[in-house]
């Protein structure tokens, strides 16, 4: 293991097991390659090097090593993880003024408990509203294929750390496309699993009706490794749901026999760039798949649309008040509106919403996994403000969930596989059935065993 | 209709006791249109006065 640097979590987790290499040297050279690379890609904004050490050490020195799943595996979160003496700055200004956090958010916990070390916090939009990856306060997140170009956000040093080579597993979170939207824009894997599944106890909500947290890797079984450590009922988060734990990792190499895939036409082929487009077909192509319509896509991405920026203004409302100027202008601005929509309106988007989770739970019964971009493009310029959707001006920063958005309305597990085209890749989601998350990894395993899918690897 | 928007919202932010200074209008009044937009394309898709929201959203 001479270059940690691309090694998988399975590769390494293997190696610290076996004793070829100690947990120790993994995270030391992965903290050199921190310190090398985090100026130019602005990822972490908090490396907790000495943890790390101490954890890495207690990895080597564990009798039982050799059955730790994540042994000495690298992982850093987003910042709106908590993690024991640090303020959770959910990428705020106003938050550097909390309390340090006085324990770990319980995913944290679980990778560690299964041998994983953290090595730090990672940047993000501010309070989770965001496609971009900017950050006012931090600086953006900066895209590992190109540096000029944008993560995507709002889990933008997740994609970046990710995708740049300084950890092989980071935690986001999802609410909208958050996780989806740099897998896709920095070629990484990302799960973004059923709402309900992963426990959110310990992290900073933005819209509680919609929050996912999920993990981001550069293959699907590193995805399936600690994905499955970290199930398990929380009473901490009051949308866990209590369910036993389903492990995805043994069905891996099921491959697609007996799955049928069918692939989203209509709303999710309209204003596509010819990319998402070529990434979507050679997926789709990939694995047989037929087209379906998924109805009313686009009065549920409204409606998730109003639930986000009105449970948002909710949630800020108290700061919005006393702190408005301490804002990033864009979040607060749209936060504002947000507080001013009726309720009425809320209650029927949330009325549309069972309607709408009942018409797409219809289509499960004739497949098992729809395919949908991930992404309308792939990465923008740092700082474009608009792009150009079939021929129509667009803001970069409300669309680029577009086809992301009515798939986590309803909470449906989503694993985003990445195409290597050149110069730049770009996502496609594999969604699946609620509580299927073992479906969608299984036909992401066998496209990247066939190579349609692969993380590129950067030249940095 | 505009109009009545900016009123809207300068009535809006005295009730919800918000901060309005006067260079955040034009934006916050663009975000709100573009909410209201996007609230129209649900709020008048037919459901039964007997479809309900699940209170304990489950996916």
């Amino acid at each position: 293991m001479s270059d940690v640097t691309w090694s998988s979590a399975a590769e390494i987790a293997a190696a610290v097991q076996s004793g070829k290499v100690s947990a120790l040297d993994v995270t030391e050279q992965m903290l050199a390659v921190i310190d090398r690379r985090n100026p130019v890609l602005n990822a972490f904004t908090a490396v907790s090097a000495e943890r790390a050490r101490k954890k890495a050490k207690a990895v080597d020195a564990s009798p039982d090593k050799a059955k730790l799943p994540l042994a000495g595996v690298p992982f850093a979160v987003k910042n709106l993880f908590d993690i024991d003496g640090l303020p959770t700055l959910a990428g705020s200004k106003i938050n550097r003024k909390r309390e340090a956090a006085k324990r770990d958010a319980v995913l944290i916990e679980r990778l560690e408990a299964a041998g994983a070390v953290l090595t730090g916090a990672l940047n993000m939009g501010e309070y989770a509203y965001d496609f971009t990856g900017e950050n006012v306060h931090d600086g953006p997140s900066r895209n590992p294929h190109d540096p000029e170009r944008m993560t995507g956000g709002s889990s933008g040093g997740s994609g970046g750390a990710v995708g740049g080579g300084m950890v092989p597993l980071a935690l986001g979170s999802d609410t909208n496309g958050s996780i989806r939207v740099p897998s896709s824009l920095c070629g990484i894997f990302g799960l973004k699993p059923t709402y309900g599944r992963l426990t959110r106890a310990g992290s900073f909500p933005f819209v509680a009706s919609l929050d996912h947290l999920g993990p981001f890797a550069r293959t699907v079984r590193d995805l399936a490794l600690s994905y499955d450590a970290m199930q398990g009922f929380d009473t901490g988060d009051a949308a866990c749901v209590d369910r036993p734990r389903e492990s995805t990792t043994p069905f891996l190499e099921q491959g697609l026999d007996g799955l049928r895939v069918a692939v989203a036409g209509g709303y999710f082929r309209k204003g596509a760039s010819p990319e998402a487009l070529s990434a979507l077909d050679t997926v789709a192509k990939a694995v047989g798949a037929r087209t379906v319509e998924i109805p009313e896509a686009n009065r549920a991405r409204s409606a998730a649309y109003v639930i986000t920026t009105t449970e948002g203004a909710a949630l800020h409302l108290e700061r919005l008040r006393t702190q408005a100027n301490d804002f990033d202008p864009a979040v607060r601005d749209r936060l504002i509106a947000g507080a001013m929509i009726p309720s009425t309106l809320v209650v029927k988007a949330q009325n549309f919403r069972r309607w709408y989770r009942d018409a797409v739970l219809n289509l499960f019964k004739d497949c098992d996994a729809i395919l949908a971009p991930a992404t309308p493009v792939t990465a923008p310029k740092i700082g474009q403000v608009n792009f150009t959707l079939d021929g129509v001006e667009m803001p970069v920063r409300a669309n680029m969930g577009l086809y992301t958005q009515p798939i986590s309305f309803i909470g449906l597990p989503v694993v985003a596989v990445p195409v290597p085209l050149k110069p730049l890749p770009i996502g496609v989601q594999i969604i699946a059935a609620p509580w299927r998350e073992d479906v969608a990894l299984r036909i992401a395993h066998a496209l990247e065993t066939m190579g349609v899918v692969a993380a590129p690897r950067p030249n940095l | 209709m505009a109009d009545k928007l900016d009123d809207f919202i300068d009535a809006a932010a005295a009730a919800l006791n918000l901060p309005l200074e006067p260079g955040w209008k034009g934006a916050v009044k663009a975000n709100l249109e573009v909410s209201l937009r996007h609230a129209a394309t649900y709020a008048d898709f037919p459901l039964p006065d007997e479809a309900e929201p699940a209170p304990i959203f489950k996916a």
